[in-house]
């Protein structure tokens, strides 16, 4: 097989996966707007999604946003502008950091496990037993676990967003000696609603996306235990780089 | 009644049914054998909608399986229950609420009336002990009884059965096969199992239809079959009687 076969393989790989991964979504999506609504399983995957990783992403921001600190008051240290630090640590974390970070840790913690379980449902036949019992299986498995990643990455974002300015205060109060009224005047100054808006409204696309791909690559798993592990590989690899992409065309186009 | 009329299947370029017509009586035990790899468990998938044929027909209540939507199959479904060669049991769930599960999701009853018919499905596969055990602690005969349990909660019409004896001991094998006689007596059903023992087959069955190469070559009672001059099957029967 040549270079160009093999290449031109590749990209068709990839097309019918992001054909697939959309129309996975639209249905997920619109079978939750029809009975039987599962109020139920969408507080258990709410639990699961949210609950269970709220601890991750309070000690990932508070690091990230304590070496956010560190690191912006070396560069501002250069053209002696350290006064804006509060500022400038609050718009990275808001519009940037405290999305895609918790969107990350939320891959790694759930999206991986919903690929796993699924996938697992899939080799056992449960997915099929599903169908034979005459309930519809994306509407029964993906659409709560869609909803409930929709409604909770938000909140996540949000303590996200808090924890990671209390790591930078702390930072610039504590260890870099700042004023802690400057550094909290100019968070004021500099941040204002829409950039915080603009960070929650991300962490909405972010929560569908993940669960989308995560969702759909343990949905069709196929080839046995083997295939549940590559499966899930796939799933955080692609949703992770993914939600890069999604991050910065959201931030161009609309934020 | 369900009847198949010329069913053709391949999988990436492999012609796996080639015109399979076989018509399976109401209330019967129907035995679909042959070797290994010849396609009796996607006969069976297509049977209840789970595969679609590349042509040919399913009819069952004067309608053709392989034309209607996911909607359509969805009634279909609740009349045709199926057993998994594994039980496909949901592993999340205790014995006891696999086969509430079902209930749940088309009945609208009260939790006692749901926990009742559980209970009465168990006790008809004589596994009332173990309705608070989750799959993991079953053995696979216990999973298939199980599995078989949460099939008939739907009260199906017809139970298709993928290869129920696999995996077990002898005693074990009669004991799950005199229970899905025992179970379509009391709940009048017809029953299609897939399966490659004979003589299970001659003991247990109704009618039994011969897959090979693709299509049905023989159909009968197990003394038709017994009688068969049929090259195929002669040696089937031969080789299981070594």
């Amino acid at each position: 097989m040549n270079f160009f076969s093999l290449l031109g393989r590749g990209f068709l790989k990839v097309l019918s996966d992001c054909g697939g991964i959309f129309l996975f979504f639209l249905k997920s999506l619109i079978y939750s707007f029809f009975p039987p609504y599962r109020v139920k399983l969408l507080i258990k995957h709410m639990e699961f999604i949210g609950v269970k990783s709220w601890l991750v992403v309070i000690l990932t921001s508070l690091f990230s946003g304590m070496v956010t600190a560190y690191q912006v008051n070396i560069a501002l240290a250069k053209v002696g502008s350290q006064s804006i630090l509060g500022g400038v640590v609050a718009l990275t974390l808001t519009r940037e950091l405290g999305p895609v970070l918790t969107a990350v840790v939320v891959i790694a913690r759930a999206g991986s496990a919903i690929s796993a379980e699924l996938g697992s449902m899939r080799i056992t036949e449960q997915i099929d037993a599903l169908k034979i019992m005459a309930v519809n299986p994306i509407q029964y498995l993906i659409s709560p676990r869609l909803w409930a990643a929709i409604l909770v990455l938000p909140l996540l974002t949000a303590i996200s967003d808090f924890v990671g300015i209390a790591g930078g205060y702390v930072v610039g109060t504590f260890l870099l000696h700042i004023d802690p009224g400057l550094l909290t005047a100019r968070m004021v100054d500099m941040v204002e609603l829409k950039d915080i808006m603009s960070g929650i409204i991300k962490s909405i696309f972010f929560g569908a996306y993940l669960v989308t791909v995560c969702g759909y690559k343990g949905y069709y798993a196929s080839g046995g235990a083997e295939g549940v592990g590559r499966a899930t590989t796939e799933a955080v690899v692609i949703s992770t780089v993914g939600i890069l992409v999604v991050d910065y065309i959201l931030t161009t186009l609309i934020f | 009644m369900i009847t198949i009329k010329d069913l053709k299947k391949s999988f990436n370029g492999l012609e796996v049914l080639k015109g399979v017509n076989l018509t399976i009586p109401d209330g019967k035990i129907t035995f679909i054998m042959g070797q290994s790899g010849t396609g009796k468990s996607v006969l069976l998938k297509h049977i209840v909608g789970l595969l679609k044929p590349d042509s040919g027909e399913i009819w069952f209540e004067n309608k053709d399986i392989t034309k209607l939507s996911e909607k359509e199959l969805q009634k279909i479904r609740r009349k045709i229950g199926f057993l998994f060669q594994e039980g496909a049991l949901f592993d999340s769930m205790t014995v006891k609420e696999n086969i509430i599960f079902p209930l749940k999701e088309h009945f609208k009853m009260s939790k006692a009336e749901m926990e009742k018919i559980a209970e009465e499905l168990l006790s008809a596969v004589d596994l009332l002990s173990a309705k608070n055990k989750y799959p993991s602690e079953l053995s696979g005969g216990m999973k298939k009884r199980a599995a078989l349990a949460r099939t008939l909660a739907l009260r199906p019409q017809v139970v298709l059965f993928d290869e129920p004896t696999t995996g077990l001991d002898p005693i074990l094998q009669v004991s799950i096969l005199e229970l899905i006689k025992n179970l379509k007596e009391k709940y009048n059903l017809t029953c299609i199992i897939v399966s490659h023992d004979i003589n299970l087959a001659f003991k247990f069955s109704d009618y039994i239809a011969f897959l090979h190469g693709g299509v049905i070559i023989e159909v009968g009672t197990p003394e038709e079959i017994k009688a068969s001059n049929n090259e195929f099957v002669k040696k089937f029967i031969e080789s299981a009687l070594l």
